[in-house]
């Protein structure tokens, strides 16, 4: 026990003496924090969005038909409840809703006038936006389309509600995103480099002929990469809770439980860079170059995930961000519980376990 | 306490297919170590004095051969050879960013021991290093890098110290330190196996075995070696050395000529090879060097001088090398 403190000890000095590490270990998050402030837009196909029509007369049926034949949205199916629609949005399948209300159809013929609602998930403001912009054009088409034709002004009107972030903020978005990527991109490239730099160095040749096993020269690694994981997580916290008046709504040791979970992947993936390579350009290089992209890309923070082909939704599957994304996204801005991201942090569990086992199992205890 | 029989080690070449390039780093070698011996590995860089050193201390594995350290079994029982030797690679290979007594507090506690408690065996050589312990290892000299790893390797009173060529780099007060340093040592008991590519520092070891491409060519000790040199050796000196050596070298009575310090160490054929040579006996003609001196005088060395000199390791390592 005291070699393995020792151990550690040892470790947070090597961190503690590198300055220039150690600076770029902390600013990056909040480098980040800053620049990802600027809100990025993108072009949004196949939303998937509830319409639920409590009219169902001939002018809806046209309009929905008209919405569906778009290739912006995919009706996923009639929600035929309140409820059910609340329970779609929180669940993250739908993006928006399309309500058209019971007395739509007498009010159109009556009086030439008639609301729907449109109700839109605004924790991605910039989809949020887009979609609604999408839908109050069709509907506008429309009203223009049936005076063309019948000769009568038609004003269908809708009603646009955002749910969740109604000011269309867009840290709420981000932050989340910036944690997935800051948390992963650190962790691994920290880790990537903490084994191979003991090869390079020579002192892996002393520490094998010594008493001192493989899983505590692993454990001791991880620990100061973990701590300062954690230090940046809560720097990203209270960055975002000061200066982008963003708070976690649900449960912030859940928050805190997931993302030491998702730090622990994260320095997996780096563990078992660091094991396999053989110098600490290249891990630093995998890590970066390996990593990077991936997480940008498939972490569903800068490009929704439903909108890719198959099999790259199939590969994002293996991104850990990508889940741990969805866990920030549903407890800190939806204020949701541990019922409704079991699932995400199992597969994170799972993910961990997984590549800690095979690090160990790979890490060798001679020399090739 | 130490032995090998027949251990072989063969790399894979850089293809990486098996037949391409394979580099035979350990063709063979056999030999035994006695408790309490100071023994050295004597050989050029490429030897494969490094490869011996990383199968003992269990870090490669041999292709073939068996071998004990400590009467442990080097494939079955590698943890319990290493709880228990010292091991300094060729590389420094401590931490650079600690500073000198942060090293030597952390390998007393990977070993399970303290500095406290095996101050005295590293005492003569902690001392000299001591003032500078709160400096980063990074920043000594050659020469107290290698104190501090050898302090290192020393914290734990190992039963066997295994150095890979721990003077290498190290200029040459530091390194006559060091020897003292290793003949203390073993007074403690401590078996000593260490390599050198310094001819010169073979005759402070106990035993030496000389070894070339993976193969030993002789195992003894020092004096034993160089009493076997076969003939008589002289020494050649001129002022233009670079030229002179092409002279003796053309000469036709010389078998072999080496420039040895500011001086060529010489041999003459058994058998008469030139027309103007005479017949001599059997451990190079007599009539050989006057001749050589002559001939060298001939062309214009004034104050060339031949003269008969004792062979040293050196000799004998390139006489072996030769057959």
């Amino acid at each position: 026990m005291k070699q393995l403190l020792t151990f550690i000890r040892k470790e947070f000095l090597h961190v503690f003496r590198d300055r220039k590490t150690l600076l770029m270990l902390f600013g990056l998050p909040i480098a980040q924090i800053v620049l990802f402030g600027f809100a990025l837009s993108n072009e949004v196909k196949n939303s998937r969005i509830a319409v639920t029509d409590y009219s169902k007369d001939p002018v809806t049926t046209q309009l929905i038909d008209k919405i569906s034949s778009s290739s912006y949205f995919n009706i996923q199916r009639n929600l035929n409840s309140a409820q059910q629609i609340d329970a779609a949005f929180k669940k993250g399948d739908i993006r928006m809703a399309v309500i058209f209300p019971a007395n739509f159809s007498t009010d159109l013929t009556h009086t030439g006038k008639a609301t729907i609602q449109v109700i839109a998930d605004a924790s991605d403001p910039n989809l949020a936006t887009t979609i609604t912009n999408y839908i109050t054009r069709i509907v506008g088409d429309f009203n223009t389309q049936s005076e063309l034709s019948t000769g009568q002004p038609l004003q269908i009107l809708p009603e646009v509600q955002m749910l969740y972030n109604p000011e269309l903020k867009g840290a709420p978005n981000f932050v989340p995103g910036v944690m997935a990527l800051v948390l992963m991109l650190v962790c691994t490239m920290m880790t990537s480099v903490a084994i191979v730099k003991e090869k390079e160095l020579g002192t892996m040749e002393i520490l094998l002929v010594s008493p001192f096993k493989p899983i505590y020269i692993i454990i001791s690694k991880l620990t100061p990469n973990l701590l300062i994981s954690v230090v940046n997580l809560f720097v990203i916290l209270v960055l975002s809770a000061l200066f982008l008046d963003l708070h976690v709504k649900g449960s912030t040791l859940l928050l805190i439980f997931c993302s030491i979970l998702f730090i622990l992947t994260s320095l997996s993936i780096g563990l078992l860079l660091s094991i396999n390579a053989k110098t600490q350009q290249s891990a630093m290089m995998a890590s970066l170059m390996g990593m990077m992209l991936p997480t940008m890309l498939l972490t569903g923070f800068l490009f929704p995930i439903e909108n890719m082909p198959w099999p790259m939704q199939v590969l994002a599957n293996l991104v850990p961000s990508r889940w741990y994304f969805i866990i920030v996204k549903r407890v800190m801005l939806k204020g949701m519980g541990f019922g409704a991201v079991w699932k995400e942090t199992l597969i994170l569990a799972g993910m961990c376990l997984a590549l800690f086992a095979i690090s160990l199992r790979r890490f060798k205890i001679r020399l090739q | 306490m130490i032995s090998l029989s027949n251990i072989k080690k063969t790399y894979p070449g850089g293809t990486g297919r098996k037949t391409d390039g394979q580099v035979k780093a350990l063709n063979g070698i056999s030999f035994n170590v006695d408790k309490g011996e100071l023994f050295g590995l004597i050989g050029p860089d490429g030897a494969g004095k490094t490869s011996l050193f990383r199968t003992l201390t269990t870090l490669i594995l041999p292709d073939e051969g068996e071998a004990t350290v400590d009467n442990y079994d080097i494939r079955k029982d590698y943890q319990q050879i290493r709880n228990r030797v010292g091991y300094m690679p060729g590389r420094f290979s401590l931490y650079q960013d600690l500073t000198v007594e942060e090293n030597l507090n952390f390998f007393a506690t990977v070993f399970g021991t303290t500095i406290k408690e095996n101050y005295d065996l590293i005492k003569d050589i902690y001392q000299q290093i001591e003032p500078f312990k709160d400096r980063r290892a990074g920043k000594l000299s050659g020469g107290m890098k290698q104190k501090l790893a050898l302090s290192c390797a020393l914290i734990h009173k190992p039963s066997v110290l295994f150095l890979d060529e721990p003077t290498t780099g190290v200029d040459v007060v530091s390194r006559k330190e060091f020897w003292a340093m290793l003949k203390k040592l073993r007074q403690e008991g401590i078996t000593i196996l260490v390599s050198t590519p310094y001819m010169d520092e073979a005759n402070l070891c106990d035993r030496i075995a000389l070894i070339q491409k993976g193969d030993i060519l002789s195992i003894d000790k020092p004096d034993n070696i160089v009493r076997s040199f076969p003939g008589q050796l002289y020494a050649v000196h001129a002022s233009d050395t670079h030229r002179l050596l092409q002279d003796v070298r053309s000469f036709p009575g010389t078998a072999t000529c080496f420039a040895f310090g500011d001086s060529l160490h010489v041999t003459f054929k058994d058998a008469p090879s030139g027309s103007n040579a005479p017949s001599g006996a059997a451990t190079g003609s007599p009539g050989e060097p006057q001749a050589l001196l002559q001939y060298l005088q001939a062309r214009n060395h004034p104050d060339a001088t031949v003269e008969k000199t004792g062979p040293t390791i050196e000799d004998c390592f390139i006489h072996l090398l030769k057959n």
